[in-house]
């Protein structure tokens, strides 16, 4: 039986990230759908649909889903899983808030964050913030996933694959959209980014993560990422953290200035090409897993740096 | 009113883990254990909502072999009021976790749950999304911020573009992302006054709940091993490295 995928997007745009889990679904064998789930969502169904080897597109458009809640996405995925062997979300904040709750109304035990397919049954995923790796059976009959995107590659393009709509569930769920804030930047986002530029706690002060760490990113084209120590501390919003708890992220290149490089950190960036680390301190345990190390004053090596890149047309 | 605040321990963070050469599972043999720190985040959140009058009582509960006494001592030493063991040697997994929690809501009829958003050991950020669908409860899960009223809770969470509130009728569930709050250490008085507080001893078989694994462990094994590279001496060297041996400027 066919395996579904739910579609990461903003309405407007498909995130990349769909592609990559098309990859996942589509190595459990079977053909593979994709739900788009959200309020004036045609655009996004649209980009699905061109996603290569898709055989349809299902298109649940309604107010419920504007905002992708997961009491919302729950009572829309469950009542289509009766012709589904699998269902499967990236697992990024919307598909870590609603995938278990699908999991539960169809009572199987969800596989989170999985970073490889063996078969329809058997994966891997990271455990203990990536410091063992999991090979496991689900024994249930459907399956509920979520996929670390960045262990996929994406479905190439060229498809065409219809587009149905399905039901989209009524308001009502006991949650009210209050308000967001969220980030503006337009910087790539984090998680698809090909270069990584990420500040730790020994930048100091926001308005040094800001006078150092943001340059050095616009000039490479990067995206700026941030230790939870940094953004604990108050240098860098939340959805900057990479790590175990935070974002995954495996760009080209991440370089890592200011950060010590606990295992927590070392989860969320471990799978990156090349990586390179800009600290003071000798011993610190970002050394143990960076290409590149660069021991010295990151007040100095940074703006050098800068400079550097700009002689060679950066 | 009363807020539920399930915990669970695990090995603690600061220690190293280790892949069992059998491939069987990681070394918990006198390794240290504590109390999840998202679910130590979870506590300090109910303890400063009774402080603010906005809870009334706090019941703190915890599923695992007998030494998870410890951790629900740890709970009732930083202020909860008491404590519901339910003692197994199984392991537990997410979705029988999220059955034996919804027993205990049932019992107990709290307004809100407030759980950790993931334990660090399994990774798994399930069983408070799993605990709302069953009780067809509203959720909030990676909350940094909660603030409660009699009839809802408006919750800050953090979501990958940024921050997200969201207003819950109750009863709902929450789940704790990191800035949410910064856990006290529990006075000695408070740790003696623990002692004392009532933790109530429980079965899963008192729930109905079979913890029977859905999911079979193949093996565990080592992730691969990243080797270090080189230290360059200069950002010259380094951009020459990156540019003509790595390939990636």
């Amino acid at each position: 039986m066919p395996v579904l995928v739910v579609a990461s997007h903003d309405n407007a745009i498909l995130k990349e990230a769909t592609a990559k889990v098309v990859t996942a679904a589509a190595a459990m064998g079977g053909e593979v759908d994709i739900l788009v789930a959200g309020e004036n969502a045609a655009a996004a169904a649209s980009s699905a649909a061109t996603i290569a080897s898709v055989r349809k597109v299902l298109l649940a458009d309604g107010a419920a889903l504007a905002r992708q809640g997961a009491e919302a996405l729950e009572a829309t995925i469950v009542p289509l899983m009766g012709g589904y062997d699998a269902v499967l979300f990236a697992a990024d904040t919307t598909g870590k808030n609603a995938a278990p709750r699908v999991a539960a109304k169809l009572d199987v035990m969800q596989l989170s964050g999985v970073t490889e397919v063996l078969s329809p049954n058997t994966f891997v995923r990271p455990i203990y913030a990536g410091n063992a790796m999991l090979t496991v059976e689900s024994t249930d009959i459907k399956k509920v996933v979520t996929v670390q995107a960045t262990a996929f590659r994406p479905a190439g393009a060229g498809g065409s694959a219809p587009i149905e709509s399905v039901a989209a569930p009524a308001e009502g769920f006991g949650s009210t959209f209050v308000g967001e804030e969220l980030s503006k930047s337009d910087r790539p986002e984090l998680t698809a980014a090909k270069r990584i530029v990420s500040g730790g706690r020994a930048l100091g002060s926001d308005e040094q993560f800001r006078r150092l760490i943001e340059p050095l990113a616009d000039r490479l084209g990067a995206a700026v990422g941030a230790s939870r120590a940094a953004v604990d501390a108050g240098y860098a919003p939340n959805d900057y953290q990479v790590g175990q708890t935070g974002k995954v992220v495996a760009p080209e290149l991440y370089i890592a200035v200011g950060i010590s490089g606990a295992i927590q950190h070392l989860a969320g960036m471990k799978d990156s090409k090349v990586i390179v680390a800009i600290n003071k301190d000798d011993d610190a345990p970002i050394f143990q897993v960076a290409d590149y190390s660069l021991v010295g004053d990151l007040f100095t090596l940074v703006p050098e740096l800068e400079t550097e890149l700009a002689k060679i047309g950066y | 009113m009363k807020v539920l605040v399930p915990v669970k321990r695990v090995i603690d963070y600061q220690v190293k883990v280790r892949v069992k050469p059998d491939q069987t599972g990681v070394d918990l043999a006198n390794v240290k254990m504590s109390m999840n720190p998202f679910c130590e985040i979870a506590v300090e959140e109910a303890v400063r909502l009774k402080e603010k009058n906005a809870a009334t009582e706090i019941v703190v509960v915890s599923i695992g072999p007998q030494a998870a006494q410890e951790t629900l001592r740890t709970a009732l030493a930083m202020g909860a009021d008491r404590g519901i063991h339910i003692v197994t040697d199984d392991i537990v997994e997410p979705l029988a976790v999220a059955k034996l929690l919804k027993g205990v809501v049932e019992a107990e009829q709290p307004g809100l749950v407030i759980l950790g958003k993931q334990a660090i050991d399994d990774d798994s950020n399930q069983t408070g999304q799993m605990l709302a669908a069953l009780l067809g409860w509203p959720q909030a899960t990676f909350a940094s911020k909660v603030e409660l009223a009699p009839d809802a809770a408006t919750v800050t969470r953090e979501v990958d573009g940024g921050l997200q509130t969201l207003r819950l009728a109750l009863p709902a569930i929450v789940t704790t992302d990191l800035r949410l709050n910064e856990p006290r250490y529990a006075s000695l008085p408070n740790i003696m006054k623990a002692k004392k507080k009532e933790i109530a001893a429980k079965a899963p078989a008192d729930f109905g709940v079979s913890t029977a694994p859905r999911l079979k462990v193949v093996k565990v094994t080592e992730p691969p091993k990243r080797q270090a590279g080189i230290k360059v001496k200069s950002v010259q060297e380094l951009v020459d490295k990156l540019k003509n041996e790595a390939g990636v400027l």
